[in-house]
């Protein structure tokens, strides 16, 4: 097991490179939605296809849930992106980053014969970019950079409560 | 396995003051990053707004614009003249549906909770009126019209009913009541014109569905009736309430398409039920059907018998005597003359109708049909393949329609313009002209690309006035934002009924008024006359006439 303190240059330069562009890809798909005020994830959610789609669509059906799905989701992309970029909270953006890919996944499930409206660049059985982007993040949870290279590095010494908490 | 050690260790002893430097720059690093993805969000921001950009000419107002409900307006108590297939929509679309129908729409919830029918019809807006007489000349529809009447709370066969309104068994009778303010009137074409002039004659406010008439004649006596009288009359075209003719409307009149030459409007079904071979209806017999009735108002014959017979055209009469009972003709009255406007009536009108609307046209100065009984050789005298060219010279115009009732290609309405073509349906996508002028700048730019969409119009979204995103045309396509996105979505039938009622509580006109019906009305006997005399038909505008060429 490589101590998470002892990282060589080449694997905390990849590790950390790794971060921030989930960080980056998770901020400006946040940014875009926010900067959007039509976008409404409502066509997407109800397109949703596999055994999770009447939940899905089940949001979709009632405004006042919708526009509070719309919410969390653009802000929770952003500050997960930030939180990756900047190493805040890493422990906690990298989880919930995983909880909305898998949401993204169940929604849109590569399954054998699932036919969807928008059609995905790319080809894909089973394993699609959001379960790679997911992996990824596991990658980053089991090896923690952002208490080397981000601002968990002066977060844990200000607040101690948070490394407790396992937010970090 | 890791030999080198980045992080800072005790080995690293280089005073407080540098290490603190070092832990700062550590902890700190990554920010730039921020300001990189910031500026990177500023220059996609800035390049998307210039390259997507339409201009302020696509600025529209805002949605759909219902007149607004007179608060406290007085309960309009309706009397409902026919329960076929039409009038039990129409009586929906009030807020009224056979108990039969509501049990259907509870089980498809129970099973299936994306089915949301019934909870969508039970939010529908009460329009406050009272149903108290109804009348239908087949027992089976006059005690269901009864029965749906009663359902005031909106419940399947086990639910609570209100009270019973009279049934009537002649509309006369109907008409000659006191409770009843105002008629729906979904009876076969030939009783239309009929009906609304002794509704209006009776004081009662009238909604007929289309076409207006069913011969030349009456269309001017009823046209003159409702205008004499002064009631408050709407014709069942309820493609007036569409949100998308509307915003055509819009666009055209901002020169948006540059000018109009050619509209190509269709009809395209291919199912029994679309070529009008409805079911017939058990019960029905001689003893249940009053067939005097439903021969027609004589003075009507005598009109229709008499255009037949002078212009040579008695192959189009019958086949049957009228007197002769037939549950298909009964039921499917659409496919004979004898009752019927054929396509011209029942589905040029839709068309001509929302061209009326968006462009203002009027009655063509000229009609040519062809056509002919093609697919469905049962008997019926009304083609089922129907080609009319309508012009208008004053506009520098042609209406093109086209009709078969044995093929499903979707063509919808298509409006050539000489810097853009509308594709108009419930959504509104616009393609640039690759010979445009007013585009010519974008398309040279790249901004714009000739023959694909730039411009689509989703009822519920406003405001779009940038290029369409890919994103927005997949699902404009498919028509799924119209139906969910501004959370409530309306019926064009409801809304055309309930603008009916609030212009009677409001002294205001409707939409489609008798001035726009008359048009409508002879748009299609120009058409259809073209069509069974085989020659152009011209109109008078001064002597307002049909002109044979």
């Amino acid at each position: 097991m490589i101590q998470k303190d002892s990282y060589t240059s080449a694997q905390l330069t990849a590790m950390v490179v790794l971060r921030l562009f989930i960080g980056w890809h998770f901020a400006y798909e946040g940014l875009v939605k926010i900067l959007n005020p039509k976008w409404t994830s409502l066509p997407y959610l109800l397109d949703s296809k596999g055994f999770m789609s009447d939940f899905f669509a089940g949001l979709a059906s009632d405004p006042a849930m919708m526009n509070m799905v719309n919410a969390l989701n653009e802000w929770a992309l952003l500050l997960i992106g930030l939180g990756l970029i900047t190493g805040a909270f890493s422990k906690l953006s990298s989880i919930g980053a995983m909880i909305l890919l898998a949401f993204y996944y169940l929604s849109h499930p590569s399954f054998i014969g699932a036919q969807y409206m928008m059609p995905f660049e790319g080809s894909y059985l089973w394993i699609d970019k959001n379960l790679v982007e997911m992996a990824a993040l596991a990658v980053l949870l089991a090896f923690p950079t952002s208490h080397i290279i981000g601002l968990d590095r002066y977060l844990k010494k200000a607040i101690p409560l948070l490394s407790k908490l396992k937010l970090m | 396995m890791a030999t080198e050690n980045n992080n800072n260790t005790p080995k690293d002893n280089k005073g407080p003051e540098s290490e603190g430097r070092r832990n700062a720059l550590k902890t700190l690093a990554t920010i730039p990053v921020l300001g990189a993805l910031g500026y990177g969000v500023y220059r996609k921001q800035k390049h998307d707004k210039e390259a997507k950009s339409l201009g302020s000419a696509f600025r529209f107002d805002q949605e759909h614009r219902m007149i607004p409900a007179q608060p406290d307006g007085k309960k309009i108590r309706i009397g409902m003249i026919g329960f076929g297939i039409r009038g039990k929509q129409l009586m929906r679309a009030a807020g009224f549906a056979e108990p039969s129908w509501i049990d259907g729409l509870i089980e498809g919830a129970k099973n299936d909770s994306k089915d949301k029918r019934y909870e969508q019809f039970l939010e529908q807006d009460d329009l406050n009126i009272e149903v108290t007489g109804v009348c239908d000349i087949f027992d089976v529809y006059g005690e269901a019209a009864a029965l749906t009447a009663s359902n005031i709370h909106r419940e399947g066969s086990n639910g609570k009913f209100g009270k019973r309104p009279t049934r009537y068994r002649t509309y006369k009778e109907l008409l000659a009541a006191d409770d009843i303010d105002a008629v729906i009137i979904a009876t076969p074409d030939h009783w239309h014109s009929t009906m609304a002039m002794e509704a209006a004659k009776a004081g009662k406010h009238v909604y007929v569905e289309k076409p207006l008439s069913w011969t030349v004649p009456e269309t001017y006596a009823v046209r003159q009736v409702v205008k004499e009288t002064g009631i408050v009359f709407q014709l069942g075209h309820q493609g007036r309430q569409t949100d998308s003719y509307i915003r055509a409307k819009e666009i055209i009149d901002k020169g948006l398409i540059g000018k109009v030459s050619l509209i190509e409007v269709c009809t395209n079904r291919n199912d029994p039920n679309g070529a009008w071979v409805y079911p017939l209806i058990e019960g029905a017999s001689p003893d249940t059907i009053d067939w005097k009735q439903f021969e027609g108002p004589e003075e009507r014959i005598k009109e229709y018998t008499d255009y037949m017979t002078s212009n040579n055209l008695q192959r189009y009469i019958g086949p049957d005597p009228r007197d002769r009972f037939s549950l298909e003709r009964f039921f499917r009255w659409r496919c004979w003359w004898d009752y019927s406007t054929g396509l011209s009536g029942d589905l040029l009108t839709h068309e001509y109708d929302a061209i009326n609307q968006i462009f203002g046209v009027g009655i063509p100065h000229s009609a040519t049909s062809s056509g002919g009984v093609y697919f469905f050789k049962d008997g019926r005298t009304v083609p089922d393949v129907l080609q009319t060219t309508f012009e208008f010279p004053d506009r520098d115009m042609t209406m093109l329609y086209s009709a078969t009732l044995a093929s499903n290609r979707p063509r919808g309405k298509v409006i050539m313009g000489h810097d853009a073509q509308m594709e108009l349906s419930n959504t509104i996508t616009l393609k640039a002209d690759p010979a445009s002028e007013i585009y010519k700048d974008k398309i040279d730019k790249g901004i714009i690309k000739p023959n694909e969409p730039f411009y689509t119009y989703i009822p519920g979204q406003n405001s779009v006035d940038a290029i369409t995103s890919p994103t927005e045309l997949y699902f404009a396509q498919r028509g799924l934002l119209y139906t969910y996105v501004s959370g409530k979505r309306y019926d064009t039938t409801h809304l055309h009924i309930r603008e009916w009622l609030e212009c009677i509580r409001q002294g205001k006109q409707p939409s489609c008024n008798i001035d726009a019906a008359f048009q409508e009305a002879m748009t299609a006997h120009m058409g259809t006359h073209a069509y069974l005399e085989g020659r152009t038909m011209y109109w008078d505008k001064e002597k307002e006439e049909i002109v044979k060429g």
